[in-house]
């Protein structure tokens, strides 16, 4: 067993209805990602506050994914638009900081997804590790 | 204050799984550590925490220890959440004061390549979990009382049965038919699978119960041209265009959808369709054979060779619709066994990509094999190739079944085997109604599993094809599905809605409107409150989806359970560093500073530091000036030692005990 080297800090926002299912699969089926992704799950993405974004890098998280439904959200057709505001203004704020906006990414991921979802989290990795 | 209103009596359970997470996961050591956390009365790890007798001890310790919240750490929320809400209220606990963690499905089966690690998260999880029932409200569900009235939308096979018994079941039905009359697509058919009977006398037979049920009242020519409210009390405004028009308002405690379907048109051109008489459509073709006797004919020829190419517009990578309608499969075999039943000797060849007559419905594949029809397969970058020649029809075609066979047919007539699509005024309805649509168009229920027959929307149901292909069991069933679904909220005297709701700071809140103009369901209004304009929240409209918090500029919405609080205390939680059998760690961190920590325990931490900036002091020294227990100094020094926020500089004189320095001033 190799032991983790320093991993990033992740800060995963899932939906209750549809990624965060997806997430569970990836558990599930023993698919393994860093143990340091912690996931919150909503409603909906597009509930995130961007305040609760900047905490999370205030409290030493090295980055925030948000695994949107897109188009699949039950709630509303402009689902990627409002979270792609969010993200946006959360980026704002982390630029006062001088938090890289690399540091947050969106994905649309399904309830199955769970390949796709790893595959994110080690793609994600990697990146902040080059910040 | 920071612990007004906050949780101090806290259950926590940490639940082995039998060894599914007790595996990877160091639960005992776990649920020790957390006996030391705020708030925390209790902490036990047990072995299956779902099991009955453990719910019968969580439900005594609640009583003995007079808990205001507790967490279980255990598997995914989606699994028995309901399971400890429900242990919560046999106990006579809130249901809203228990939050589940999930430390199996995120936790030990996703890390168990690194137990050490997963370990750790788990802590930082059932912190997480624990600083977030510490605030979390007791919430009572929503009560409102529902008219026993429902609107079905589509008079079609699906709503004309779910009229019929949601009427049986006590409730007044208004079921509202676009159409000049009920029955829907299925009154044209003729002969239906497996009972024979025609179309037209099934529909006939279910509007002649509609009539003989004084509690059904069908409007026919009748659209839906407003619809306002919620569960329990939505009006329903209706246009009926008969002699003269007329609009009626119908009162409604639920809507059933029941709009069905449209068969899909092909482009002019699509395999020749539309430049000649002998290309059809799949419902066209049909319609012929219903309507024909004696021969076939096309052109005054009598049609002796009848090619039928599956899945047109449908099951297309690019272009087109990408799903299978699943139901033109089986109807093409009916059709080919019709023909034969009804003109004799007339050959079917079957162009087909793949054939998906499921169930009971292969016994007609099997059929129409058995009565002499040529299958040849197609892959879908290279489809058949039709041209017309003279009024004659050619194809040509990759058979994929032999070995790659290029064939020339010359088929009497073609029939393009077309899917289901959605109602061309599916829009229409979907923002009528607020309900969402899929990628395919088709509207869109909650959870395919687990709510298949709801809407987001409390109190609109799905019913029938609207809802994505369907053949006409499948469409009475989800439609009874539906009907019973309703029955079950309107039987009740009060209906209790979910209370995870939006909610306004009237204070904070100066009414801008922003928050109302995201809500898709227009559960946000203008208030006034003591003289001040603010926005208010219709709890039985709203979704508690939350759209509306992050827009808000003064930041004057939360959703019940996502408060900032509630949310922003778990990520301090899952970043509170833990200690694990002597060995420092947190996730991803090798090395780690005094200053992450400050945020955990500034109070105390803060005290020792002061304490020992004037000169190096020993654990029994320091708990005497500050007044505290040696135990409780003990464990803080020593994390602090381990965190190298201080050090040892020597022992005292007895040669007792250590003496403690700062290693880090804190600012």
């Amino acid at each position: 067993m190799e032991p983790i080297k320093k991993s990033p800090k992740i800060l995963v926002f899932s939906t209750d209805k549809i990624s965060d299912p997806g997430i569970d699969q990836a558990g599930l089926r023993k698919l393994h990602y860093s143990p340091s992704v912690y996931v919150i799950s909503m409603p909906c993405s597009s509930g995130i506050k961007p305040r609760w974004i900047l905490h999370a890098f205030e409290q030493g998280f090295d980055g925030v994914f948000i695994a949107a439904d897109g188009h699949e959200c039950s709630y509303s057709a402009k689902c990627p638009e409002h979270t792609n505001t969010i993200i946006k203004e959360a980026q704002r704020l982390m630029e006062e900081k001088q938090i890289s906006p690399k540091r947050i990414r969106m994905a649309a991921l399904c309830s199955v997804c769970a390949e796709p979802f790893v595959s994110h989290m080690n793609n994600f990795s990697k990146i902040l590790a080059e910040i | 204050m920071e612990n007004e209103g906050k949780k101090q009596r806290i259950g926590v359970y940490i639940c082995h799984c039998g060894g599914n997470i007790s595996d990877y996961v160091d639960v005992e050591q776990l649920s020790d550590i957390m006996k030391r956390e705020e708030g925390v009365v209790i902490s036990r790890d047990v072995m299956f925490t779902c099991a009955d007798s453990n719910q019968k001890e969580m439900i005594r310790d609640i009583h003995e220890h007079h808990l205001d919240g507790f967490v279980v750490a255990s598997c995914s929320p989606k699994l028995h959440l309901h399971t400890f809400r429900n242990v919560a209220q046999r106990a006579g606990l809130n249901p809203y004061n228990y939050v589940q963690v999930n430390v199996r499905e995120q936790c030990s089966w996703a890390h168990s390549d690194h137990p050490d690690q997963a370990s750790v998260k788990a802590a930082g999880l059932i912190r997480a979990g624990i600083r977030r029932v510490s605030y979390s409200e007791a919430l009572e569900p929503l009560r409102i009382t529902a008219v026993k009235s429902v609107v079905i939308i589509g008079a079609g096979v699906a709503g004309m049965r779910a009229a019929i018994e949601l009427a049986r079941m006590g409730n007044e039905v208004f079921l509202v038919e676009k159409e000049a009359e009920g029955g829907g697509q299925v009154a044209a058919w003729d002969t239906l699978y497996p009972t024979g009977t025609s179309g037209k006398d099934l529909t006939q037979l279910m509007l002649k119960q509609i009539r003989e049920i004084p509690a059904i009242k069908l409007f026919t020519n009748a659209t839906v041209e407003h619809v306002s409210g919620s569960l329990g009390n939505f009006m329903v405004e209706v246009k009926i265009r008969h002699e003269k028009e007329e609009s009626l308002k119908l009162p409604a405690g639920a809507i059933l959808v029941t709009t069905g379907f449209d068969s899909n048109l092909p482009a002019e051109g699509t395999f020749g369709y539309g430049l000649s008489d002998r290309v059809l459509t799949l419902p066209e073709f049909r319609k012929r054979i219903d309507e024909a006797s004696g021969n076939l004919m096309v052109n005054g020829k009598k049609i002796r060779i009848v090619a039928f190419i599956y899945c047109v517009g449908m099951r297309q990578e690019k272009g087109g619709n990408k799903y299978c309608s699943r139901t033109c499969c089986t109807t093409t075999m009916h059709a080919s066994l019709e023909l034969h039943r009804k003109f004799g000797n007339v050959k079917a060849i079957h162009l087909y990509r793949d054939i998906r007559t499921y169930g009971k419905q292969e016994v007609l594949y099997n059929q129409a094999s058995q009565q002499g029809d040529l299958f040849m397969m197609f892959k879908e970058n290279d489809p058949p190739v039709v041209s017309l020649q003279d009024s004659r029809l050619k194809i040509e075609v990759t058979d994929h079944l032999t070995d790659r066979t290029r064939f020339e047919l010359e088929p009497d007539l073609l029939v393009l085997v077309t899917g289901m699509v959605p109602r061309s005024d599916s829009d229409r309805i979907a923002q009528l109604l607020k309900i969402p649509v899929g990628n395919d168009k088709f509207f869109n229920e909650i959870h395919p599993k687990l709510r298949p027959v709801e809407t987001v929307i409390n109190g609109i149901m799905l019913g029938g094809s609207c809802q994505g292909p369907k053949n006409i069991t499948e469409s009475i069933q989800s439609s009874l599905s539906a009907a019973a679904k309703i029955n079950a909220i309107l039987c009740k005297e009060s209906l209790e809605l979910e209370p995870i709701v939006a909610r306004i700071n009237e204070e904070a809140c100066t009414w801008c409107g922003i928050c109302a103009g995201v809500c898709d369901y227009d559960a946000i209004f203008q208030m006034e409150t003591d003289g001040k304009v603010i926005a208010g929240v219709n709890g039985a409209a709203c979704t508690g989806c939350g759209i509306c918090a992050p827009v808000c500029p003064a930041d004057a919405i939360e959703v019940a359970q996502y408060t900032n609080h509630e949310i922003e205390s778990m990520i301090d939680g899952f970043m509170a560093p833990v200690i694990l059998e002597e060995k420092l760690a947190e996730p991803g961190s090798e090395e780690e500073t005094g200053e992450g920590l400050m945020k955990e325990y500034p109070g105390i931490w803060k005290e020792i530091l002061k304490q020992l900036d004037k000169e190096p002091l020993t654990i029994p020294q320091i708990a005497k000036q500050l007044q505290q227990e040696s135990e409780l100094i003990t464990y803080h020094v020593m994390t602090m030692n381990k965190y190298r926020i201080l050090e040892p500089a020597g022992t005292d004189e007895d040669l007792t005990f250590y003496l403690y320095t700062p290693k880090t001033r804190l600012s």
